[in-house]
């Protein structure tokens, strides 16, 4: 079949199983745009307000598929939007396909119209990036992008294509969806040995990453515990990992995970640690981190093998091949003295809880919890709210908590949210605060314009919290640029862009807000107004440790 | 302490912004960097120099392999493997003090390349430190310029860092 370039994008990204890609038109992708119009029996486009809005679309759309993203953008302006959402991708490893319209070759490097270095801007947020010079190797480019965007440890991959490339013509021969690389085997020694040290162990800790998630192999985590009398302790990426209702499942972790987490996890004298990386936030001191333990790290990623803790037993391969060997392999056992010992630290979690009818960060959290079904979305944006979320949700589901990890971009929750609607066809909720929600509000209209089931919920405590709250412990109450004196009236607003908007200010109106919002299967904004000096507890400061935590 | 990692990758433009962005990202520091050529048209040959603990080259070895053209990536053993480096050096010199530094340069093996009403220019090959032995011997003398190579690294014996024909072309990066 002799095709012209765009034509074999259509192609490609058909035989790929893509449905949805998400994207903003513009002068360099304007062919491929007449191939979309062309391809919408097969291929939906979904336009966004914003080309960072389809980078976080895309990469929400993966997180609640487990499919890879797609997103669409034009050369220069559009190609640099996009970073910010691949970084996003990146951090977090999520696969996603990037197509950037670039200039025709000819003009590359002459500083035309709309040019920018796409290659080189993409190099430090992609796993890798693909310049595509001739009509030849695009069929093949395209492949390989998706298939090293989700082999091994996943992540974001940007191809560019200049507008010559995109219109020349060659003979296109259909194939069938890329396979991933098979992973790595775990080495079976390796595996005996953390077998061994798990049944010699009394104190068992399971320390849960993103990879699990992206492994796929969260059926594992809570047999595995109940097996070894283990408790769950989860990095943010991680904590879908087990049904947080669970008793063995402890929370997250790290700066500000629960107390008995993170107190748990100082106590172990064994961690099984899987797919996580073990990051300054999630470990604060490293020296100090579950520093009576044997740690096993499993892991795809040979690189995070050494990288921030050395762990006594490295085992390099597929997760959940890990994971079922050595669930299949240790004794059955109960540590009933480990059991007393990490009830007391639970207990001590919920000394400080005060009921109350007027808005708090954990009744919000929790009143809408009430509400949602075992697999409803949940987005969030980043900052007090993003680890209230964390805190207090309890997720039930792998695949349904949607976060900005790694990078932390505020912003990211709108294009996340619109992402997971369309890939799951399920209500989702966006939890966001009223700083993160003004960075990206404009995709409102995406969620408006594509009739989606998303309920935006806003912490508004007219604050920039966590940073507020961070100058209140650590600067002297020096409040620079984190008080808001804004004037935003967030219902107008939804009104404005075609949303239905409510406000809360006590649980009974928020009560018959999500009644009303959850009746739509349209976008809805509710705006709780919540305390504006509420701190994120516990906390612990930067490299420090259980010791420093200040919980009240 | 120095490593000297030889990297196979494949021969394509914008490879090298990739390996000297991921120093930069890592926090790596290169010391020389040479690049080229190799027996195989579709590979090019980097070596580089970059000082670090072990586990720093640890981290450099791993992070270079996760790269989508590298293909392999070793550590050379200095007692094993065959170290060199090119200076060319042109110093300014005339009469009495002209025989004394073509004397060094013949002591240190050199080669005259240039000469002009002035200066000379010499050539050079070696591992780093004879070249720093004869810079700290010539310098009194006005260097006018100088310029290096960098390190360039082959193993001894005859096993070679890369079997490019026999399972190159079907291997694929995953990580």
């Amino acid at each position: 079949m002799l095709l012209t370039g765009c034509e074999i994008i259509m192609e490609v990204l058909a035989e790929q199983g893509v449905d949805t890609v998400f994207g903003y038109p513009g002068g360099q992708v304007l062919n491929i745009y007449d191939a979309l119009y062309k391809n919408q029996h097969r291929i939906k486009h979904v336009l966004t307000a914003h080309e960072q809005g389809a980078s976080h679309a895309a990469d929400g759309y993966s997180r609640a598929s487990g499919k890879v993203g797609v997103c669409i953008a034009t050369s220069g302006p559009g190609a640099t939007n996009l970073m910010t959402g691949l970084a996003t991708a990146h951090a977090d490893s999520i696969p996603v396909v990037a197509i950037t319209g670039n200039v025709p070759m000819e003009l590359i490097g002459t500083d035309s119209f709309q040019e920018v270095d796409t290659i080189g801007l993409s190099i430090p947020v992609t796993k890798h990036s693909f310049l595509v010079k001739s009509i030849d190797t695009l069929a093949y480019t395209l492949r390989e992008a998706f298939r090293f965007a989700k082999s091994g440890r996943p992540g974001p991959v940007l191809v560019d294509i200049p507008k010559n490339v995109q219109v020349a013509k060659t003979e296109y021969e259909p194939m069938g969806e890329v396979e991933k690389t098979p992973d790595i085997s775990p080495d079976k020694d390796l595996l005996d040995e953390a077998v061994k040290l798990i049944n010699n162990c009394k104190k068992p800790v399971i320390y849960c990453g993103g990879g699990v998630i992206n492994g796929n192999c969260s059926e594992y985590i809570e047999p595995l515990a109940e097996k070894c009398g283990a408790y769950g302790v989860f990095s943010m990426m991680g904590l879908t990992a087990m049904d947080c209702e669970n008793p063995r499942h402890l929370g997250m972790s790290g700066m500000h995970g629960r107390y008995a987490a993170t107190k748990t996890l100082t106590q172990a004298d064994l961690v099984l640690a899987a797919g996580v990386r073990f990051t300054e936030r999630a470990t604060g001191n490293k020296a100090k981190f579950a520093e009576h333990a044997k740690i096993i790290h499993l892991d795809i990623d040979p690189a995070e093998h050494g990288k921030n803790i050395d762990a006594d037993l490295k085992i390099l391969g597929n997760l959940k091949e890990s994971l079922k060997y050595i669930f299949e392999n240790i004794d059955e056992k109960s540590n009933p003295q480990w059991d007393n010992e990490v009830e007391k630290y639970k207990a001590k979690e919920n000394e400080n809880r005060v009921e109350t009818n007027a808005l708090m960060p954990w009744n919000v959290i929790e009143t809408v919890n009430k509400k949602t079904s075992d697999d409803t979305n949940i987005a969030t944006d980043v900052g007090q709210h993003q680890m209230w979320v964390a805190q207090y949700y309890k997720f039930k589901k792998p695949r349904t908590h949607l976060t900005s990890g790694g990078l932390g971009t505020m912003g990211y929750g709108m294009g996340a949210a619109i992402g997971a609607c369309l890939a799951t066809k399920r209500r989702t909720v966006l939890f966001t605060g009223d700083g993160s929600f003004g960075m990206n509000l404009n995709e409102l209209a995406t969620a408006v314009s594509q009739n989606l089931p998303l309920t935006v919920v806003i912490l508004n405590n007219n604050r920039l919290g966590m940073i507020r709250q961070w100058q209140s412990l650590f600067f002297d109450n020096h409040f620079m640029a984190t008080v808001l004196d804004r004037k935003t009236d967030f219902v107008k607003l939804a009104d404005a862009f075609g949303a239905k908007g409510y406000r809360a200010e006590n649980i009974e109106e928020l009560n018959s807000a999500l009644d009303k919002a959850f009746a739509l299967n349209s976008p809805c904004v509710i705006d709780c107004i919540i305390p504006n000096d509420e701190n994120v507890l516990p906390m612990v400061p930067p490299n420090g440790s259980v010791e420093n935590m200040i919980i009240k | 302490m120095k490593n000297t990692l030889s990297i196979v990758v494949t021969n394509q433009p914008g490879v090298l912004t990739r390996i000297s962005s991921l120093f930069s990202q890592r926090d790596f520091n290169i010391d020389t960097f040479t690049s080229g050529k190799t027996e195989d048209d579709d590979y090019a040959r980097i070596t580089i120099t970059a000082s670090g603990d072990s586990r720093k080259k640890d981290q450099m070895i791993k992070q270079i392999s996760k790269l989508y053209d590298v293909k392999k990536v070793e550590v050379m053993q200095p007692e094993n493997t065959i170290l060199r480096e090119l200076l060319i050096v042109k110093v300014s010199a005339s009469g009495e003090k002209l025989r004394e530094i073509l004397d060094a340069a013949s002591v240190f093996r050199s080669k005259v390349v240039d000469m002009s009403p002035g200066s000379v220019c010499i050539e050079i090959t070696g591992e780093t430190s004879k070249i720093d032995a004869f810079l700290n011997y010539i310098k009194d003398y006005g260097i006018l310029e100088y310029c290096r190579t960098g390190l360039i690294a082959v193993q001894r014996g005859k096993q070679c860092l890369f079997e490019h024909k026999k399972n190159s072309k079907n291997e694929t990066k995953t990580a």
